[in-house]
């Protein structure tokens, strides 16, 4: 077994607003990031993917397979967007970088067996860097 | 209790299977499979699994994981055409993932006998790819 992790980058707008508390409640739990405007972070996504060594190509994936991967199902719809008012999901569920990464996690298995149908590779981990302080990491 | 070490080291290489064609390489290695190659600048972390003595209060002496380090891997591979130098990339396709490997196999034989047990090899091929390899490559 070996995993191998690709590194990506985008920059997307988000506000961390919960329609269940009041306007109060929201600026108290979430501070700076409540700002009505909004603010932006420039993130670091990792996917990781494990499998074994395929004996003919020397690789447990190809990753212009993976990019594509996470390109069409991820990137595409986050990259230089506003989170909140861009992204299906996060009308209804606010942005945090945890819920971020479940939405990534979900559209990636969602788009996974359309382009891997095997059993491998399969998706390992997924680790998302919001700032260089503040890393959120799920694991199969 | 782990303890990491990283060292670099530079090299060139290309990736392509000698029966494919050159337009089957391209597409399945991307620019990779240049046939003239190209290069990378490696960091390989090295991790290591053991407690700590309780007279030295070491895990692994890390100038000695240092000099392991050197004589297997960065001695022979740093500035080096990995699949004309290197064995066994004159037959194996020199992928992080064979790099990563290969660099296991070559290290694993010093830990052996040893209170410490190699745990990973991670090995960087550029900021935005690395592999992690731990045995058992199946």
């Amino acid at each position: 077994m070996i995993r191998l992790t690709r590194r990506y980058r985008f920059s997307a707008s988000h506000r961390l607003h919960s329609a269940e508390l009041s306007e109060e409640a929201n600026a108290h739990l979430y501070g700076k990031c409540n700002n009505p405007f909004g603010h932006g972070h420039d993130y670091q996504l990792e996917v990781t993917v494990g499998g074994p060594v395929d004996h003919n190509t020397g690789q447990v994936v190809n990753p212009a397979t993976l990019d594509a991967l996470v390109t069409q199902y991820v990137l595409q719809d986050v990259s230089n967007r506003n989170l909140n008012e861009e992204v299906a999901e996060f009308v209804s569920r606010v942005p945090t970088s945890e819920n971020l990464m479940a939405v990534i996690e979900e559209r990636l298995r969602g788009g996974w067996k359309s382009v891997f149908p095997g059993e491998w590779p399969f998706l390992d981990r997924i680790r998302l860097h919001e700032t260089k302080k503040n890393t959120f990491e799920w694991h199969a | 209790m782990f303890i990491t070490r990283r060292v670099d080291f530079s090299a060139s290489h290309v990736c392509s299977q000698p029966l494919l064609s050159e337009a089957e390489n391209r597409t399945l290695y991307g620019p990779a499979a240049n046939p003239k190659g190209h290069g990378h600048n490696y960091v390989l972390e090295v991790t290591l699994d053991g407690e700590p003595d309780p007279l030295t209060g070491m895990v692994f002496d890390v100038k000695r994981l240092k000099d392991v380090l050197n004589e297997a891997v960065v001695e022979p591979m740093d500035h080096r055409f990995l699949n004309r130098e290197v064995r066994p990339f004159d037959r194996v396709v020199p992928t992080p993932e064979n790099v990563a490997v290969e660099i296991w196999n070559r290290l694993e034989p010093y830990f052996r006998g040893a209170k410490v047990r190699l745990h990973n090899v991670r090995l960087f091929e550029t900021e935005d790819l690395y592999v992690d390899y731990g045995g058992d490559a199946a």
